[in-house]
């Protein structure tokens, strides 16, 4: 019996365009699923936020997403530079994205606080030159 | 669970058993099985890409033939603003209009003339509700019930509005009534469609209760008489448009959108890249002060439903040239009968994709799935009948497939039987 499904995604750092096929997936799963419009639009939401911001700021790294009967976790783990401030970093706005990827219409400084917004819980532990592991949880 | 009548459906004896509509249906609804493709009715959105892409012809849509006026004491013909692009040099709409009548039907009423209302209503509609932005479009069946099915989220979206198809079989029997004192029902309203989408939607309307269309006809089985007609009746053609270029427009991608005179919109049409928009827009990836979307599950709009006759791109090509002259918007210079346009009925998501009605049970599936899948090659070669080999670990798991349909597993097997028998 499963009582929790697990799924993983690598995420590569090398396609801007392919950032968002781990969040496409996982909606599409949820959907068999029958889990709720909302929550799949609030999953959707706040791990394509994460898929961005790996590609963006961490060289990309790996997705997991483990799903229950009450929750539905999604932990994004990767090897990039670790965030310095994280409050700062929680902030509408605040952006470290370089000009590149702001031209490209990313990088607006909304990517944790909407990752916040759509989840029940965020944790982020980061560590700077090591890694940064993020982990959101939705209630079912 | 909503039900309703399809119109695509297979001519079984045609039907070679070869893998081109599985892997061409974008809601993976159909099989192969015994040698003979089946249609998942529930999943089919009626997009007509199977009647497209199948080289034998073995898909066909069901829909009306013109004897049908015969059942009926007055009738009238609603021709989809696409059909004036389907013939060459056509200067005036009044001519196609009359070879309607010469070829039977008592009177015409033009399915761009009730656009041109559903414009002005859509206009209102969309100023008035800017939480519901961006509003999609609901003019293409195909698109709403690809919504209802695949995109949960953006139901809400959906623009509430009757098609003009429906507004104009309204308009035309209100006008029949008047114009012959008969009852309702003596009167015949024939619809001229571009695809079988609007067959079923017909049939099974979106948004309100019964249809006032009666009947169904597709463009491409009235075309050659319609040229013949034409060209009878070419030198003294009756007054019978009253539409101008917003209603004509209607045909072809663009022209609903650019009838709300905003330029705040996203036009896409071919059913692909409708589904990369609506997985976009389910994403939020569009800016929220969009007003509208307009999708059309054909490549160039209703020009390039799979009842056409004329290339889309031609026929575009025509219907620009032929609006260019015609008045901005022509259809308030006639009498209109009192209407409501707003949908009556409900649109609400139909989950046919889920693999159980409990998260448990469907946890359970999911997982047995992504088991299945992982034995497969990963070629989605589509030998099993099943578009890809995924398709197969759910159909499988549903239990309407097994493993040996697999023709590596089946290859494997039969080794490994091969080799016991020679140990006997």
């Amino acid at each position: 019996m499963a009582d929790i499904l697990e799924f993983t995604y690598e995420i590569s750092d090398d396609d801007f365009t392919r950032a968002g096929e781990a969040s496409s997936d996982v909606k599409k799963k949820l959907k068999k699923l029958g889990v709720s419009p909302d929550v799949i639009r609030r999953v959707s939401i706040a791990l394509y936020e994460g898929e961005i911001n790996m590609v963006i700021h961490a060289n990309g790294g790996k997705i997991t997403i483990q799903i229950s009967e009450d929750s539905i976790t999604m932990i994004l783990d990767d090897k990039g530079p670790g965030i310095p401030d994280i409050d700062k970093a929680m902030q509408a706005g605040f952006s470290t994205a370089p000009d590149n990827v702001r031209n490209l219409g990313f990088g607006a400084g909304m990517g944790l606080p909407n990752m916040k917004k759509n989840t029940d819980s965020i944790n982020i532990e980061t560590k700077i030159g090591v890694g940064t592991k993020v982990t959101m949880v939705i209630n079912l | 669970m909503e039900n309703y009548g399809k119109s695509v459906y297979l001519l079984e004896n045609q039907c070679k058993g070869c893998t081109n509509c599985i892997k061409h249906c974008p809601t993976q609804a159909i099989r192969v099985r015994n040698g003979k493709a089946v249609i998942t009715t529930d999943q089919c959105i009626d997009c007509g890409e199977c009647i497209r892409i199948c080289p034998h012809h073995a898909k066909r849509a069901k829909r009306g033939f013109i004897d049908a006026i015969n059942n009926y004491q007055y009738t009238v013909a609603l021709p989809a603003p696409s059909l004036y692009a389907q013939v060459n040099h056509l200067d005036d709409v009044n001519i196609l209009l009359t070879a309607l009548k010469d070829m039977g039907f008592n009177d015409v009423y033009e399915v761009s003339a009730a656009a041109e209302i559903i414009s002005e209503e859509s206009r209102k509609y969309v100023a008035e509700h800017k939480d519901q932005w961006p509003l999609i479009s609901t003019a293409c069946p195909t698109i709403v019930r690809l919504i209802q099915m695949r995109f949960p989220n953006l139901v809400d979206h959906l623009l509430p509005l009757i098609t003009p198809a429906e507004l104009a079989a309204r308009q035309a029997r209100a006008r029949a009534v008047e114009r012959t004192g008969l009852e309702p029902n003596q009167i015949g309203i024939f619809f001229l469609s571009p695809c079988p989408s609007k067959v079923t939607a017909a049939n099974s309307p979106i948004g309100h209760e019964k249809s006032d269309i009666d009947c169904v006809l597709a463009i491409k089985d009235i075309y050659p008489a319609l040229v013949d007609s034409m060209k009878i009746v070419a030198n003294h053609p009756e007054e019978l448009a009253i539409s101008g270029k917003i209603g004509i427009s209607w045909g072809i991608t663009g022209g609903e959108a650019g009838g709300l005179l905003s330029d705040s919109y996203v036009a896409a049409d071919g059913i692909e890249n409708v589904i990369h928009v609506l997985d976009d827009l389910e994403d939020e990836k569009f800016s929220s002060d969009l007003e509208f979307i307009e999708l059309n599950a054909c490549t160039g709009g209703c020009v390039g439903g799979v009842m056409q006759v004329e290339n889309p791109f031609a026929a575009k090509a025509k219907l620009q040239k032929l609006r260019k002259y015609l008045p901005v918007s022509a259809v308030h210079a006639v009498k209109t009968y009192p209407y409501d346009a707003n949908w009556t009925k409900e649109v609400e998501y139909i989950p046919v994709f889920e693999l159980a009605d409990n998260l448990k049970e469907s946890m359970e599936k999911l997982n047995q799935i992504q088991e299945l899948c992982k034995q497969f090659p990963g070629l989605d070669c589509g030998c099993c009948g099943a578009p890809t080999c995924r398709a197969l670990s759910e159909d499988i798991v549903k239990g309407i497939a097994k493993e040996t349909d697999c023709i590596y597993i089946l290859k494997d097997y039969l080794h490994k039987l091969s080799d016991k028998i020679s140990e006997i």
